[in-house]
């Protein structure tokens, strides 16, 4: 199921097919020619965005005010201008932090944690799924002052460890994505390897891991970028502490604190955002894979 | 494969000990950032907090949210979100992925590149969007060269949200994703049977595309709704930047720029709570946020319901 995507021919055929005369053949090219011309239009409004903050990051400082669209030099000076003007690489490595330890902490304590779910049965199984999808769709800022004031008495606001630890507690989407995926392995893997007298633990490592590695890389993937990307969290625990900000917090000051170009102002939002766009290159597949696990099936 | 269901043998038992033991971290997880913040969220709703002094003020919160405008305006603002942008990205979401269906060559292409956009941090998108949208930016001079008067997007109390629509709609990725699966699982041959008897591209749409396909429709359009209560970042760094002011505690600029057109629900407990500190206050909007949520969240358990197998028994 969670390969449709790739290898399955799209579903719905086109009615001309079998009326193989002239005229038919005719709609069918004209049919073909509409729709990839629209893809084509379309593309061009994705991308486009992302090409004239790339063609606007290369302008000199004067000409970035002028809306022009094209550079009439090309200022690949502009990136190293960033870094001197910025603390990217303390942001940098704050994301970093940030994403990894996150996503590790997030692994080591939701893997078990959607394996007991998809497997062991026991009452209450049902609702703790509930509970899950609850927890998932809750907006962050209900429970932000009763949080902020708990990590405030650990004295860790000012840092990203509020946003961190919590991780070694599971995080509610990814067990509900691993979930997902672990139910649809089959009983018999799991009855054979404890009939060999294998323990829970050991069935986890050696017959479950292996098989739910592409919804594991999903996942880690996953809270990566979540990290990575996330705003709210960060301004919540870091503002206060410049030493602590990631890349998102040093972003959305950057246009004021340090410039009014807009040429610099681009340059840093395409440093931003490279990684993610580099990452996804080489993950695309489990991106995909990972998205269509989050529909309805149960 | 229920086959535990009458008094319950040991081995149920021992896997509910079992079990209970592999969630405990998130059994821990739940009761300390779910169910303890929510019950002193509603405790301090009746209290005067500003991290220093707690004050029983009974119910002055509840009163005060009745008096304060710029709550009502950023309930107006969300509802709009709610209202205007999620159908917008649902059906821009579920168009695109018919596209997709359709194409005959290079689909593995046109979907990377339909997907892209939303891998895109929120802030970096947001901060290319305002100045791809300023008045002498990239679109307008694309919408001028056409001879039409183009607005100044998010310098206009008019224009912000629907600048911000066009951001969401950029970002529809998951949502074209999830569509497009579910398009591709419905079996040809309906729409092969459907062709025979006649049935145009609309007609076979309608007939068969959408009475399979409403579960996900339905589940993209609940969790937009949720997410739309949520919306905050776009919203924030949108004004902040189009304003060109940062944020800090302390600081004394109103979010919402232009006019509190983008001051959304989240944004304003979010400044009630940790820009003016009074926290008593910010609970209220929160219990507020978190009865609208949950009035959605149910209608997404109720689904989920449907679909969960029943082994081990429930409830």
């Amino acid at each position: 199921m969670t390969t449709t995507l790739a290898t399955r021919p799209p579903a719905a055929a086109s009615p001309a097919r079998r009326t193989d005369t002239r005229g038919g053949r005719v709609r069918r090219t004209l049919y073909w020619i509409a729709t990839h011309a629209l893809a084509v239009a379309l593309s061009l409004m994705f991308i486009g965005p992302l090409v004239f903050v790339a063609l606007t990051a290369l302008m000199t400082d004067d000409q970035a005010l002028t809306g022009e669209l094209w550079p009439d030099s090309w200022n690949w000076g502009n990136f190293a201008e960033v870094f001197a003007r910025s603390h990217l690489l303390g942001w940098l490595g704050n994301t970093f932090m940030y994403a990894g330890l996150g996503t590790l902490f997030m692994l080591l304590s939701s893997v078990p944690v959607a394996y007991a779910m998809a497997r062991f049965r026991f009452r209450g199984r049902k609702l703790a799924f509930l509970a899950v999808i609850t927890m998932m769709m809750l907006p962050p800022q209900v429970i932000a002052v009763p949080v902020y004031l708990i990590w405030a008495r650990f004295e860790l606001t000012g840092t990203l460890w509020p946003l961190i630890l919590p991780m070694l507690l599971g995080d509610a989407f990814s067990i509900f994505l691993l979930r997902q995926f672990l139910i649809t392995i089959p009983r018999e893997y799991t009855e054979a390897a404890r009939v060999d007298g294998c323990s829970d633990f050991r069935t986890l490592v050696r017959v479950i891991l292996p098989m739910a590695r592409p919804a594991i890389a999903a996942v880690a993937l996953f809270q990566f970028f979540y990290c990575w990307n996330d705003y709210y969290g960060p301004l919540l625990y870091a503002q206060i502490n410049e030493e602590n900000w990631t890349l998102s917090l040093g972003l959305a000051s950057f246009r004021a604190l340090h410039s009014v170009q807009w040429n610099l102002t681009m340059a840093a939002t395409l440093l931003v955002m490279a990684p993610v766009i580099i990452v996804f290159f080489f993950a695309q597949r489990v991106f995909i894979e990972g998205v269509t696990l989050t529909g309805v099936k149960g | 494969m229920s086959v535990t269901h009458a008094a319950p043998p040991p081995r149920a038992r021992r896997e509910g000990r079992k079990a209970l033991l592999w969630m405990s971290p998130w059994l821990i997880g739940f009761a300390v950032f779910f169910v303890y913040p929510l019950v002193a969220t509603a405790y301090f709703s009746f209290h005067r907090y500003d991290l220093f002094t707690l004050e029983f003020t009974g119910l002055d919160n509840y009163r005060y949210f009745f008096h304060d405008d710029r709550a009502w305006i950023s309930i107006r603002n969300t509802l709009w979100l709610v209202v205007f942008m999620v159908p917008a990205q649902v059906l821009f979401g579920l168009a695109v992925a018919q596209l997709l269906t359709r194409l005959k060559a290079g689909a593995g292409f046109f979907r990377t590149v339909f997907y892209l956009p939303s891998l895109v941090p929120l802030v970096a998108g947001t901060v290319s969007f305002v100045f791809l949208m300023n008045p002498s930016g990239p679109l307008n001079q694309i919408i001028e060269f056409f001879g039409i008067a183009a607005p100044d997007w998010f310098g206009d109390r008019d224009w912000a949200k629907p600048g911000l629509t066009l951001l969401a709609m950029w970002g529809i990725g998951n949502t074209m994703m999830i569509f497009l699966a579910a398009l591709l699982d419905v079996p040809k041959h309906l729409y092969e049977a459907a062709a025979i008897d006649g049935a145009g591209g609309w007609r076979q749409f309608r007939s068969i595309t959408l009475p399979m396909i409403s579960p996900v429709l339905m589940f993209s359009t609940v969790t937009g709704v949720i997410y739309a209560l949520q919306y905050f970042t776009q919203a924030m760094i949108a004004s902040r930047v189009a304003a060109g002011v940062t944020d800090s505690p302390g600081s004394s600029f109103v979010p919402g720029y232009p006019e509190m057109s983008t001051l959304t629900l989240p944004q304003w407990l979010f400044h009630a709570g940790f820009r003016d500190f009074s926290m008593g206050y910010a609970c209220v909007l929160a219990l507020l946020l978190f009865a609208a949520s949950m009035i959605f969240t149910l209608v997404l358990l109720r689904q989920f319901r449907a679909f969960t197998d029943d082994e081990g028994g429930n409830r």
